[in-house]
């Protein structure tokens, strides 16, 4: 194995240039190292210019989602060796602005989210005071849900989406995932109220189960089954209003 | 530019957004703004693996979750708080149900619970092993329908703004564009968790700089029981990845290179296959790290590029339970180490986990300081005394978020007609400039930042490890003025305004140099050993001079200042540390 290796990362400081650029980079590439672990070589040692996020390092805090030659990846999660003899080329995750160089704009995810109404949702009235202690739920249908629960929203999904790319006003992967975790979830009764802020967005039935997201999910998370689970009770949902207007 | 809100919180993990939900419940006409260096999902809460301690079976008691807190921490927790905090957890923990956290649950629907190391009962909620991945996230979503709640996410906090005894806000630099900000407030709760990263090889993310433990320091508050650092027995090596305790709750052995369970010759109990309450492998933290010492200078670990390690056995809880229980660890294993425990030995080492010591506060997380509170791993209140319990730093966020929360509201309601004073905002235009000043001068230094980070780090690492002496603690004490020193002369090559993580990362070292010394200052001062803090020079306890708390504070000129305050002891007087028997 070679023992360095040359990591081709994209720069870009909108106050210097009105593109992209590439600079090399030749960096140690012992067996442990994750494309993290060289970027942050990079930084100590050679640049300290070069702007990115990480945080935990251990792929559950969702910062560093970059494209590593051309593939949306956690660079916590993701080996330089398995690059060698490189060079691996590191760019921002697409589909988004970029800030700064590997630093992408997610406040059109952080706007989306709020809008599939993530948190528990009950029926007016069926609200369990805490001296009753909690709701059941048993591990069946834990399970039913627990999938969708495991989103890092680190966004790899939406640089993967081939439908978020043509139209930015695609809730996305993630944020539906995120829908169907609480509307499949025992404690909860917010799937109709979820399901009329979903309908009207755009984008959702143009999804052609391509499974580009699930492909890329680090978690398993799977939003592609969750994307047409949602249009099939979508559908059922839609049909029962036309027979039966709510509040009938 | 200035912005005015009630209540300002920095920092938007477990601790923050809990606070910010108590005040929007307590009086929703109350404006509430979160600043976090990171999106609040990204919060290092998301890191915590395996439980949050909360009595809620017929066989457990209140009394014996503080017992065990209180023992476990050596006797230096308050135990007043200690009894409101064991009260309320179950409450806490319940409501974090009610409002979605995926927790396990037994067949018959009910919460499920796991043993934990120094707990007598099974009293351990848990969400698989990413328990505290499950709570940041059902918090941060259930944050979002509070209107109330405003965010200024990826804003880093430069100081907090006082006057007249009273701090009324902060100063802060968006991330995006590098606008400087004065931000007002009636009431700052910090909630900037932990500073592991001053220790070179820690479970901490690379956020976890004690930015909150600095401000306040800075500003005048006291910081209480600094030197006692938690060392978790059991990280891998080289990423210094947590391997849950969860692993050995559910009946992992820690083995030294023969095979032998180690843990039996340090007072910690028999082995027996099965998992037994507050013995061997469930030992406290602090003693299992302390035995691995012990067997490295026996030369029974074993060597690796990486250091020396023990080896932590899950191979006879076979698959099933592995994957059911704590398939994090399998993840983590898989992914980093090329290992699968179903069949390897995983090597582990101890490595920097958690701080007991922050900044001072009552158990309403007001500090000394007027308008200034904090919860979390950045307060100090103090419930985990010498050495904290595991599974106890979830719900002692959730709890005492709440009532810093619940207390800042009133602070901040009361307060209601008066603006910022004229001074708060000349302080705030001062900052402003001395950042910008700092930023633009074309300095011609040549220091490194990254140099002068790992120094301090390996300082910390000599002079205020597993063990300590004075001598050790001097030479910390002494290199830390040296580095302080160097620091003002680092380069900052970005000149840039956007998104400029160099100069946040100048930001960040120039307060993890603050904190280190005054870890390493109260470790100097406190002449016994007791929980997490151990003198070779000192070797015992020494209840007559150090039943007490340490309180750091900085004079003007920039030295600090030792004084202790008694512990509150409610119902159980300070004994012997009894563990395996």
């Amino acid at each position: 194995m070679a023992d360095r290796i040359t990591m081709q990362v994209a720069r870009y400081r909108p106050e210097i240039e009105s593109d992209a650029t590439f600079q090399d980079y030749e960096v140690p590439c012992p067996r442990d190292w994750v494309i993290l672990d060289g970027l942050n070589y990079v930084k100590d040692r050679l640049d300290g210019t070069l702007s990115y996020r990480w945080s935990c390092r251990m792929g559950i805090c969702g910062s560093c989602g970059m494209t590593v030659n051309g593939e949306p990846k956690l660079t916590c999660a993701t080996f330089l060796a398995d690059y060698a003899p490189g060079p691996v080329r590191v760019e921002p995750l697409r589909n988004f602005p970029v800030i700064r160089d590997l630093v992408v704009e997610i406040g059109d995810f952080m706007r989306k989210l709020v809008k599939v109404k993530p948190w528990i949702i009950r029926d007016e009235g069926d609200v369990r005071p805490l001296s009753q202690g909690e709701y059941r739920q048993t591990p069946a249908e834990l399970q039913d849900y627990k999938q969708f629960s495991m989103c890092i929203n680190c966004m790899l999904c939406y640089a993967a989406c081939p439908i978020y790319g043509l139209d930015p006003k695609f809730i996305g992967p993630a944020a539906i995932a995120l829908a169907q975790r609480y509307n499949l979830d025992s404690r909860d009764h917010g799937a109709r109220e979820r399901m009329e802020i979903l309908s009207e967005h755009a984008g959702i039935w143009g999804c052609t189960f391509v499974g580009e997201c699930t492909k890329v999910c680090p978690k398993n998370v799977d939003p592609a089954g969750a994307i047409q689970r949602y249009k099939l009770s979508a559908a059922v949902e839609s049909l029962k209003a036309f027979f039966m207007p709510r509040g009938a | 530019m200035t912005a005015h809100h009630d209540v300002l919180l920095v920092g938007g993990g477990g601790a923050g957004l809990r606070a910010a939900i108590a005040i929007a419940e307590t009086n929703p006409s109350l404006r509430i703004a979160i600043i976090s260096k990171v999106y609040p999902m990204r919060s290092h809460t998301v890191s915590a693996e395996g439980g949050a301690a909360g009595v809620i079976r017929g066989d457990d008691t209140l009394d014996e979750h503080a017992y065990d807190t209180i023992s476990g921490g050596d006797w230096l927790s308050d135990q007043d708080a200690v009894e409101a905090f064991v009260r309320e957890a179950p409450q806490e923990l319940l409501r974090l149900e009610h409002w979605g956290c995926p927790w396990s649950r037994e067949p018959d629907g009910g919460v499920g619970v796991r043993p934990f190391g120094g707990m007598k009962k099974m009293r351990t909620w848990f969400a698989a092993d990413k328990t505290g991945f499950h709570m940041l996230h059902t918090l941060f979503q259930t944050s979002l329908k509070y209107s109330s709640i405003e965010r200024y996410d990826e804003w880093f906090v430069t100081t907090l703004l006082e006057d007249d005894g009273r701090v009324q806000g902060v100063v802060a630099i968006d991330l995006m564009s590098g606008r400087i900000e004065t931000i007002t407030a009636h009431a700052v709760i910090l909630c900037t968790g932990g500073c592991g990263r001053v220790f070179p090889f820690t479970t901490n993310a690379s956020i976890k700089t004690g930015d909150g433990m600095a401000l306040a320091y800075r500003a005048g508050a006291p910081l209480k029981d600094m030197e006692f650092v938690q060392y978790h027995p059991t990280g891998l090596p080289f990423t210094g990845i947590l391997i849950t305790e969860a692993a050995r709750s559910e009946g992992g052995y820690l083995i030294n290179k023969d095979g032998y369970r180690y843990l039996q010759d340090y007072n910690l109990g028999k082995p027996e296959p099965k998992p037994v309450f507050r013995s061997m492998e469930l030992g406290p933290r602090d003693r299992l790290s302390q035995a691995f010492v012990k067997e490295l200078q026996k030369g029974r670990t074993t060597e690796t590029e990486h250091g020396p390690v023990v080896h932590l056995d899950l191979r006879h809880l076979g698959e099933r339970t592995i994957e059911s229980k704590i398939p994090f660890v399998r993840e983590l294993c898989l992914k980093y180490q090329n290992i699968d425990p179903v069949k390897d030995l995983i090597p582990v080492r101890p490595v920097v986990h958690y701080m007991m010591g922050g900044v001072h506060t009552d158990a309403n997380g007001a500090t000394p300081l007027a308008g200034l509170y904090a919860a979390g791993e950045v307060a100090c209140v103090s419930i985990n005394g010498a050495n904290r319990l595991g599974s106890n730093s979830l719900p002692e966020l959730l709890v005492f978020g709440a009532r810093a929360g619940r207390a800042a509201a009133e602070h901040a309601s009361s307060m209601a007609a008066k603006g910022p004073g004229a001074a708060v905002l000349a302080r705030g235009k001062d900052e402003e400039l001395r950042l910008g000043q700092q930023f633009t001068r074309a300095n011609g230094h040549r220091e490194r930042l990254a140099t002068v980070r790992d120094e301090m780090q390996k300082a910390m690492e000599d002079s205020a490890g597993i063990y300590r002496s004075g001598q050790s603690l001097q030479r910390g004490v002494d290199t830390l003025r040296e580095l302080r020193e160097r620091f003002s002369s680092i380069a900052i090559d970005d000149r840039s305004l956007t998104f400029n993580t160099e100069r946040i990362a100048a930001l960040e070292l120039s307060f993890m140099l603050d904190v280190a010394d005054a870890i390493v200052g109260s470790a100097l001062a406190r002449e016994e050993s007791r929980g997490a803090h151990q003198r070779t020079d000192y070797p015992t306890r020494d209840d007559q001079r150090y039943l007490a708390h340490s309180l750091v504070r900085r004079a003007p000129d920039g030295s600090s200042r030792v004084e202790y305050l008694p512990v509150t002891i409610t119902r159980w007087p300070p004994a012997e540390r009894v563990y395996g028997r």
